[in-house]
């Protein structure tokens, strides 16, 4: 089965990295997107395992991002991605999961 | 009473692509130890080694302070902010990837292999504008002395980051003994051996050993051997 994978990011460079990296592995099935409304359309729609907070997302809008996530489904896990790329990327999906 | 881990050469995380024969101290891309996730806001430390010609295309950072120290060889640098270098041996490099950044990197010698430390730290401040700078530093000042190469200070000695962490290089004579005090209260230290054999508070390190000392003010040093080479990372335990 599956890991469903959210990744939300401001950079359309990083985000299109991002998307390929997530579905570069089996195990993993990465949604990749920039815009908040985007990703709270996603949640809305269909299980998410993880959601990766990219970069450029400002204090106030990650606040409201992360409060409508988690009211969509609770308990959500919600973390920060770091690096923008492959470095961290594994790491911090095996720790979180 | 002080606190430690030693992280000795052999138990490093270990990738070789041919062209690049890279060890991390802590879990780095398909590298994945959950007990070796970073030492405070220090998050990677990479030893690399690169054949020559050879190195990473075009590829984005975000959100890290990027610190490069070539050991042998030079490396050619450019990047999404119009820089383009080569940073050799006895130079240092420093990229705050903030709110994004692309660039490359490859041994700028055909015919040399590149050797370089790469070390990722958590930033203090996420999404700054991206920056990047690289200085020339005076290796006859690290001779039996701790020379800070970085701070979070622009106007002190070496490269400055988005982070509460201070560098040092040192290189020294068999038998020299000094002190080290940890920069600001709550920061811990992360030894890194890169020539030689040194005793740093009782502990024996080799070659490409780690050492992370906590809970202190202060670290005891000793060489053991002739030029014996240490990078000292005084950086913050707390995560932002």
């Amino acid at each position: 089965m599956q890991t469903i994978i959210l990744y939300i990011g401001r950079d359309t460079e990083i985000t299109a990295v991002m998307n390929r990296l997530l579905n570069a592995r089996p195990e993993w099935k990465g949604l990749c997107v920039c815009k908040n409304e985007e990703a709270i359309s996603i949640c809305k729609e269909q299980h998410i395992d993880l959601v990766l907070l990219g970069n450029g997302i400002d204090q106030e809008s990650e606040a409201e991002l992360k409060n409508k996530l988690l009211a969509l489904r609770p308990g959500l896990k919600i973390i920060q991605h770091y690096g923008g790329g492959s470095g961290l990327l594994y790491g911090e999906v095996m720790s979180a999961l | 009473m002080s606190q430690f881990i030693l992280h000795k050469e052999n138990t490093r995380g270990h990738a070789n692509h041919g062209w690049l024969d890279a060890h991390h101290s802590f879990s780095f891309a398909n590298y994945y130890n959950p007990e070796r996730m970073h030492f405070g806001v220090l998050r990677v430390l990479n030893d690399d080694s690169i054949d020559g010609g050879m190195g990473f295309g075009s590829h984005p950072h975000d959100n890290m302070e990027i610190i490069t120290i070539p050991l042998a060889g030079a490396i050619a640098h450019k990047d999404s902010m119009g820089n383009s270098a080569v940073i050799k041996n006895g130079e240092i490099q420093v990229m705050s990837a903030g709110t994004g950044v692309s660039h490359s990197e490859f041994n700028a010698n055909a015919d040399e292999q590149l050797n370089l430390l790469q070390i990722w730290l958590f930033p203090n401040k996420k999404n700054v504008t991206p920056r990047y700078d690289q200085q020339t530093l005076d290796v006859a000042a690290r001779h039996n002395n701790f020379q800070q190469i970085l701070s979070p200070n622009a106007e002190d000695a070496g490269v400055w980051i988005h982070q509460d962490a201070w560098f040092s290089l040192g290189k020294f004579d068999e038998g020299f003994e000094t002190e080290y005090k940890i920069k600001k209260a709550g920061n811990g230290v992360y030894a890194f051996v890169i020539n030689g054999e040194v005793t740093i508070n009782g502990q024996v390190l080799s070659k490409r050993d780690g050492l992370g000392v906590w809970d202190t003010d202060s670290i005891s040093f000793k060489a053991n051997t002739a030029d014996a080479e240490v990078l000292l990372m005084d950086v913050p335990m707390e995560l932002n």
